[in-house]
């Protein structure tokens, strides 16, 4: 076979590549040589107990929080600059840069709450990116409709519901165009009757091709039915993981098998 | 009606006294700003020089620090107008407090409202400018607004270096006539009237501050 041939059926690199990483708060160490990648697009559901590191992964994506050693780029660009002074260390453009591709919704949602809702979406694209309000205010209009939000665009926060509040957030995300998506229990602090109302935002979403999607859940069901892959975290390693399917009707680790009894119920 | 013939002079001093305490609270407003977000923002060098302002003004008196500007400093051959040295000095005494209403401020807006700004890609300044000063602004008013007030109380010390201010005008009216109760009584009138003008004045720029409900207790619409 020749060079060029190789080249052509060389799988896409992936957009996420963790190398060996290892992330202590002090003493305790959370992700010891830490291995984990994910493709372009991929939709990836992370699950487990609670503690067992899912957030710091998504956080160390976010550049929220620093890692010690190993090695993590996005698409092939590294984390941390060989010579930002000192291992493991990044100047801030870099991190910029990299953050320019990346978004996350939270838990607690931690929309502004002295702007509307349209602030909200379209302050980021406006004073980030520079684009011109008009131009900055259609796309946030738009996804706010995509949200249905529409109606609410002139709100605050406070006035909105919790699961509004979630849906204004996955909008704010998108208007920055990430290609990675993060998500960490975007529904675990909301009324069990908004759930629905965000996962049905979230399931729009994870039919886009070219998002790539990392998604810490508890809701099991909507896990199996969006997800290429899961991954069962216990103690700062994947335990396990596969497609949904398998992973949820015939986990192979004692361990899987043990927190998808407890959650299942 | 004796005291009607202190009127003009007293009035006169009300007005000087009303022209220092609002330059003092604008020139301080600014230390405090600049001082403030040194504090929290800036490197360890900047932060460092705030931190030694805001405890060398906080740490002595006003009326040492008014001796110091306009005693001790022309001795060097730095020298002011008495004036001017008077609204220097309120405004560095006032700012050094206002700085720590500022940094406390900043530092009460919440750890997730700046990731949620790292997550967006905004900048150290942006993220300052557009987040979290103005949920700090708000924060800050009612505090402010005490320390508008205590300004104006404070700015009758300036009379010590010869400023003839309310307090100043109602000492010499008070050393001609020997009339205490009626001199003091209406000095005290005079501080008053301008203390409530300054809490009006403070609670409309706090209502602007809050203008458009962005903190609205109204539960879900
Ligand atoms: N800022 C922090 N300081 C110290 N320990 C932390 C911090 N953040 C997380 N941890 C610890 O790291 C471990 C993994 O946390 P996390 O990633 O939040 O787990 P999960 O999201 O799976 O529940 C936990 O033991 C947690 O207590
Ligand atoms: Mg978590």
């Amino acid at each position: 076979m020749t060079e060029t041939a190789q080249v052509a059926i060389d799988p896409q690199p992936p957009i996420i590549e963790f190398a060996g990483v290892t992330k202590r708060f002090g003493a305790l160490t959370v992700l010891d040589d830490f291995n984990f990648s994910v493709a372009r697009g991929e939709k990836v559901t992370l699950i487990g107990p609670s503690g067992s590191g899912k957030s710091t992964v998504l956080r160390i994506l976010m550049t929220l929080e620093p890692f010690q050693e190993g090695r993590l780029t996005l698409a092939g660009m590294p984390y941390h600059e060989p010579n930002a002074g000192g291992p493991f260390k990044a100047s801030d453009a870099h991190l910029r840069q990299i953050r320019s591709h990346v978004g996350m919704v939270f838990q607690s949602f931690n929309l502004f709450p002295h702007m509307t809702v349209l602030r909200n979406v379209v302050e980021a694209p406006l004073r980030v990116l520079g684009l011109p309000r008009g131009e900055a205010e259609c796309r946030a209009v738009d996804l706010l409709a995509m949200v249905g939000l529409a109606d609410k665009k002139d709100h605050y926060p406070a006035q909105l519901s919790g699961g509004q509040q979630q849906r204004v957030a996955i909008a704010r995300a998108l208007a920055m165009r990430p290609r990675v998506l993060l998500f960490d229990e975007p529904t675990s602090a909301l009324d069990p009757q908004l759930v629905g109302e965000v996962l049905s935002v979230i399931r729009g979403l994870a039919s886009e091709h070219d998002l790539t999607m990392l998604l810490v859940t508890h809701e099991m069901r909507f896990a199996r039915e969006v997800s290429d892959r899961v991954c069962f975290f216990d103690k700062g390693r994947i335990c396990e993981q596969g497609e949904p399917e398998r992973i949820f009707s015939a986990p192979e680790q004692p361990r899987t098998r043990e927190f998808l009894a407890s959650v299942l119920g | 009606m004796e005291w009607l013939s202190y009127l003009p002079a007293l009035s006169r001093g009300a007005l000087v006294t009303a022209a220092i305490t609002l330059s003092a609270i604008a020139i301080g407003a600014v230390a405090a700003f600049v001082a403030g977000i040194a504090r929290v923002e800036g490197g360890r060098v900047l932060s460092t020089v705030a931190l030694c302002y805001t405890e060398l003004f906080r740490g002595t008196s006003l009326l040492v620090q008014l001796f110091w500007f306009y005693y001790a400093l022309p001795l060097v051959g730095i020298s002011f107008e008495p004036v001017a040295t008077g609204i220097l000095v309120l405004s560095l005494h006032v700012g050094a407090y206002g700085s720590e209403i500022v940094r406390g401020a900043l530092q009460s807006v919440s750890v997730q409202q700046h990731e949620a700004a790292r997550a967006l890609n905004f900048g150290r300044a942006q993220t300052l400018l557009h987040i979290t000063l103005p949920q700090a602004l708000v924060e800050m008013m009612p505090a402010f607004g005490n320390l508008a007030i205590e300004t104006l109380k404070l700015s009758s010390l300036v009379s010590l270096i010869s400023i003839a201010d309310l307090t100043f005008r109602a000492q010499s009216i008070r050393n001609l006539t020997l009339d205490s109760a009626g001199v003091y009584s209406l000095t005290l009138v005079g501080y008053f009237a301008m203390s409530l003008v300054l809490m009006l004045v403070m609670r409309l720029i706090e209502r602007w501050v809050r203008r458009g409900a962005a903190f609205p207790r109204a539960a879900h619409s």
